[in-house]
């Protein structure tokens, strides 16, 4: 047995190696074979030439037979390729403009799929990286239909932590601002932070890369204040340096000592939360009790064998007790909520990824679609050689192969353009929205790359064997006659052209209207009415912490003379001070009852957003007071309580009477409806809510938005408004300062981006289709110039010449346009998610897109169409 | 009797292997026996004879030497190996089992 691996072995080296001696020695073997029919003819008595001949005949085609020997040596098949890649390549330069734009077509379809592969593929499939990260869920209160996924109130946690039985651990945690100050100098400022119960590092299974984590001990209100810094910030602002442990830095006016630093890669939820500490110790002890207080994230480990159901069933128990224990607090939820922890932090971008995703594949399905148009036009121009090849014995499945070959080296090239252009991509989104959760697990690796290695063969399968399928099939002789006398060629080609661009300019209609609607959408969401003044109106938050601002009369005198500057500065309409200003987000929103209604029912709640600002908040802001007038300014804490109400609020407690006068009754005290305003959103998707203002001088309010309103050039102000607080408290952090305008296209930034992109990559799949109108009909024009000629010269109108052919062209993009709608009917549904007061049928967006299509279609057909109808008949019948 | 070329898919190498169990041939006369000694019923087409050959060679079932051939030319002999001689005895019991089981439904019918 191993002589005959010796010998396998030495044939194998021979045929790989030694190729020259044995072809020789095969062409001796076969030509030895010939010599002996020959004698053996002669033998038999024949003439030397017809021995000779009749040996010949007997042998069959010695050239096939040669190659059917070669193929039995081990590296025939690799003889094979390499040549056929060399013919490959060497038809391929000789067409060198074919072959950049079908490279470059490639490149792109390509590069989009594979930048948009490697972001979902890092955003939603690559797991999280904690320990066992799939036993991770998000825990939350579900309380009632608006609210399926409530945050957490810290008595609920108390009991969920208490008394569960499926969960291995459970952490809370909250995300807050802190203004950090230290010893070592470096400015004040104002950072995104969080605070956890001790044990959430050890459940995530993060490990502290310097110091030491949290222990129960720091986690109480009555333990020293201790922080973790996060590497980024440790590297930032300490300059890495090691010594940065034990000492003191000051948040929010507190002193905390520093005890450890997460390792680089760590974050959870955020990426901008930059230091973390514990919970028990920052939060006050009543509301860590409080029940209906929602205000806190959870995350938990599931035990061993504990599905998710599981889980939210048996904490879902609990939550049901203590709601019945307090039916007097309509704020207790009844069941819990729960979701994967992957789901939790890309839940939202999610599903605008998949339509992108799915967008992309449709772009590289057009260009694998307009490659293969070109290859087809090829395969008809060298029809006449694939013929002569045929009848030379060139086996089909031979031919074929070097038609995949071509492609696949065309779609290779394409994967690298590809490749740079998607680490181009993804480096620029990395860049761009480095705010998304899991950003930074977006890379390039072996996956992406074999992914990539996938499409280039599916690029190449599908373009090739476009340009493959029917062209073997036909008669031989029909194609030698018909390659010879060009009038009727072509016929099939044509047809098969035809057929693809119709899907393609279905495809293209598909993307333009998904584009469409997120435009629509997204100019919706833009122009929606915010029910304030939007234009010169700049806004800046500011955290009033420490003992300077602890207390009532210290913040209402710091608001006090702070609007009254900034009001004085010339050319400044109007300045306020809110908890936040429309569009800013929901912040918060309390319980309330009518002091003149009858009581509630038990378990019944009503409650509103509620705002702090200043009197002149409502003119700063160009809020109309629809009734009565806004805060007597000089009342303060110990003056009858005063509240200003919208008008959706008024709506929808007072439907059948007049508020004004009326009280609310809101915490422990009664407040008197002085005034009714407008309507604003809380956000830009959001439908206006009630919403109740109270004073800033009354009620307290330790941070929010100024809103300074100009004649013109807001911006101009922000210097002058900062100099103005830096005169007031120079150790004071102003952040996020920014236009209106700004601040609503920042919160519309997701719409825009989605929008963007697909807009983008409709564009493309528009200009390759009709690249693809345009080269099909110019070749159908070509094949059929002696046509058009015999017919101009017979006397058929140029005119109708022109429209014969134009339909021609338009016939393939109206079939494409038609399917193309309907698919999209279809489709669209799946992205009603995603869109704003839009309906996915939107008929403005339906009519828009086809009349566009329609438009460039007949752009693209319009050239080759006059060309026809400019032929010069004798020139055309020339030709030939 | 219709074409008498065609032969069984795989029954090639199997008349290969037994026409050389006897003594190393160069390629014209495997045919030729092959020829011979099935009654001018079984004829060899070079196109499968030469492939079958050199397929036969690279599995190491045959190994093959350049030597003087009847007429003096240099001619390239096949001889069965040690290897080649099993496989030939396998495939012949197989051959006659399935020879035979064909027969047998052949003549039942």
């Amino acid at each position: 047995m191993s002589t005959r691996i010796l010998d396998r072995l030495r044939m194998n080296l021979r045929s790989l190696f030694d190729r020259h001696r044995a072809a020789d020695e095969l062409e001796s073997e076969l030509r030895f074979h010939v010599e002996q029919q020959t004698r053996e003819n002669l033998a038999r008595g024949m003439a030397p030439e017809e021995a000779r001949r009749a040996a010949l005949r007997t042998f069959g085609n010695p050239a096939l037979l040669r190659d059917q020997a070669r193929a039995a040596w081990s590296w025939g098949w690799l003889e094979t390729w390499v040549r056929d890649l060399r013919i490959a390549g060497r038809t391929l330069l000789r067409a060198p403009g074919f072959s950049l734009v079908a490279i470059g077509v490639m490149g792109l379809g390509i590069g989009a799929n594979v930048a948009l592969f490697t972001t979902v593929r890092g955003m939603l499939l690559r797991p999280l990286p904690f320990r066992d990260p799939n036993r991770l869920i998000s825990v939350y209160e579900n309380t009632n239909d608006q609210f399926q996924f409530n945050s957490v109130s810290g008595g609920v946690f108390t009991d969920w932590q208490k008394q569960n039985r499926t969960l291995a651990e459970m952490a809370l945690l909250s995300e807050d601002d802190f203004n950090l100050t230290s010893d070592n100098g470096g400015l004040p400022e104002k950072v995104m932070g969080a605070s956890a119960t001790w044990n959430l590092f050890p459940l995530l299974g993060v490990e502290p890369a310097l110091g030491r984590g949290f222990t129960a001990d720091d986690d109480q209100r009555s333990a020293n204040g201790t922080v973790l810094l996060t590497w980024g910030l440790w590297k930032r602002r300490f300059g890495g340096d090691k010594a940065v442990l034990h000492q003191t830095v000051h948040l929010n006016g507190q002193p905390y000592t520093v005890i450890g630093v997460l390792p680089a890669w760590f974050y959870y939820s955020d990426p901008q939360i930059q230091l973390w500490t514990p919970i028990y110790h920052d939060k006050p002890a009543k509301l860590m009790q409080e029940l209906g207080a929602h205000n806190f994230g959870v995350v938990a480990r599931l035990k061993p064998g504990i599905t998710e159901q599981q889980a939210r069933a048996d904490l879902s128990l609990i939550v049901k007790r203590l709601h019945d224990q307090h039916l007097d607090n309509p704020f207790v939820s009844r069941a819990a909520n729960t979701r994967t922890l992957l789901e939790s932090m890309v839940g939202v971008v999610k599903k605008p990824l998949y339509v992108l995703l799915a967008a992309t594949g449709c772009v590289l399905l057009i260009a694998c679609l307009n490659v293969g148009n070109l290859l087809v036009a090829r395969a008809a121009a060298r029809q006449k050689d694939i013929a002569i090849r045929s009848a030379l014995g060139g086996g089909t499945l031979r031919l074929v192969r070097e038609r995949l070959i071509e492609s696949l080296l065309l779609s290779t090239a394409g994967g690298a353009a590809g490749l740079a252009l998607a680490s181009g991509a993804v480096a620029w989104l990395a860049h761009a929205r480095h705010e998304m959760s899991r950003i930074e697990a977006i890379r390039i690796d072996g996956v992406v790359g074999a992914a990539t290695v996938g499409l280039v063969v599916f690029c190449a399968l599908v373009s090739g064997g476009l340009s493959t399928l029917g062209a073997y099939r036909r008669p031989l002789l029909t194609s030698l006659q018909d390659a010879s006398r060009g009038s009727s060629a072509g016929h099939g080609h044509a047809r098969m052209r035809a057929a693809l661009l119709g899907i393609e300019v279905g495809l293209t209609v598909v993307l333009l209207i998904g584009a469409g609607l997120l435009l629509r959408s997204y100019q919706r969401l833009r122009s929606s009415d915010m029910g304030c003044n939007t234009e010169n109106i700049l806004t800046m938050r500011l955290d009033l912490f420490g003992r300077k601002y602890n207390d009532q009369a210290k913040l209402a005198n710091f608001y006090r003379t702070l609007l009254e500057r900034v009001r004085a500065l010339p050319g400044v309409d109007g300045a306020g001070f809110t908890r936040a200003v429309p569009g800013q987000g929901y912040w918060g929103d309390n319980s309330f009852t009518i002091v003149e209604h009858p009581p509630l029912p038990q378990g019944v709640m009503q409650y509103a957003i509620n705002r702090e600002s200043d009197p002149g908040f409502f003119q700063a802001m160009g809020i109309p007071i629809l009734r009565g007038h806004s805060f007597n300014s000089a009342y303060g804490p110990g003056d009858p309580g005063q509240v200003v109400i919208n008008a959706s609020f008024a709506q929808q407690y007072f439907p059948q009477e007049d508020p004004l006068g009326k009280h609310i009754r809101y915490d422990g005290r009664n407040w008197e409806i002085c005034g009714v305003v407008g309507d604003t959103r809380f956000a830009q998707a959001e439908p206006p809510r009630p919403i109740q203002y109270y004073s800033v001088y009354q009620e307290d309010l330790n941070n929010g938005s100024l809103v300074i309103r100009a004649r013109n050039d807001v911006e101009q102000y922000a210097i002058p408004v900062q100099r103005v607080l830096a005169s007031l408290d120079p150790e004071l952090p102003v952040s996020n300062v920014m236009t209106m305008d700004q601040l609503l296209g920042k919160s519309a930034a997701n719409e825009s981006f989605n929008a963007t992109l697909l807009t983008g990559f409709a564009a493309l799949s528009l200009l390759l289709a009709a690249a693809g109108l345009f080269g099909v009909l110019s070749y159908i024009v070509a094949q059929r110039t002696t046509e058009i000629g015999i017919r101009i010269a017979l006397g058929a109108p140029r005119g109708q010449v022109m429209s014969r052919v134009l339909l021609d062209g338009l016939r393939p993009a109206i079939l494409g346009l038609a399917v193309g709608l309907a698919a999209s009917a279809g489709l669209v549904r799946l992205m009603a998610s995603m869109l704003y007061h839009t309906e996915p049928l939107d008929p403005v967006v339906f009519a828009g897109v086809g009349a566009m299509l329609l438009a460039v279609a007949v752009g693209a057909c319009l050239t080759p169409a006059w060309r026809a109808s400019r032929l010069d008949p004798m020139q055309a019948l020339r030709t030939e | 009797m219709g074409k008498p070329s065609d032969l069984v898919q795989g029954t090639l190498d199997l008349l290969i292997l037994k026409t050389l169990s006897l003594e190393p041939l160069h390629g014209w006369a495997i045919a030729k026996r092959i020829q011979q000694v099935s009654g001018e019923v079984l004829q060899v087409q070079q196109g499968s004879l030469y492939p079958a050959l050199h397929r036969l060679e690279q599995q190491g079932w045959i190994r093959a030497k350049w030597a003087e051939s009847e007429t003096g030319r240099q001619a390239k002999f096949y001889a069965l190996t040690a290897a080649g001689r099993k496989q030939m005895e396998a495939e012949s019991a197989n051959w006659s089992r399935l020879s035979a089981a064909i027969n047998l439904i052949v003549s039942e019918a």
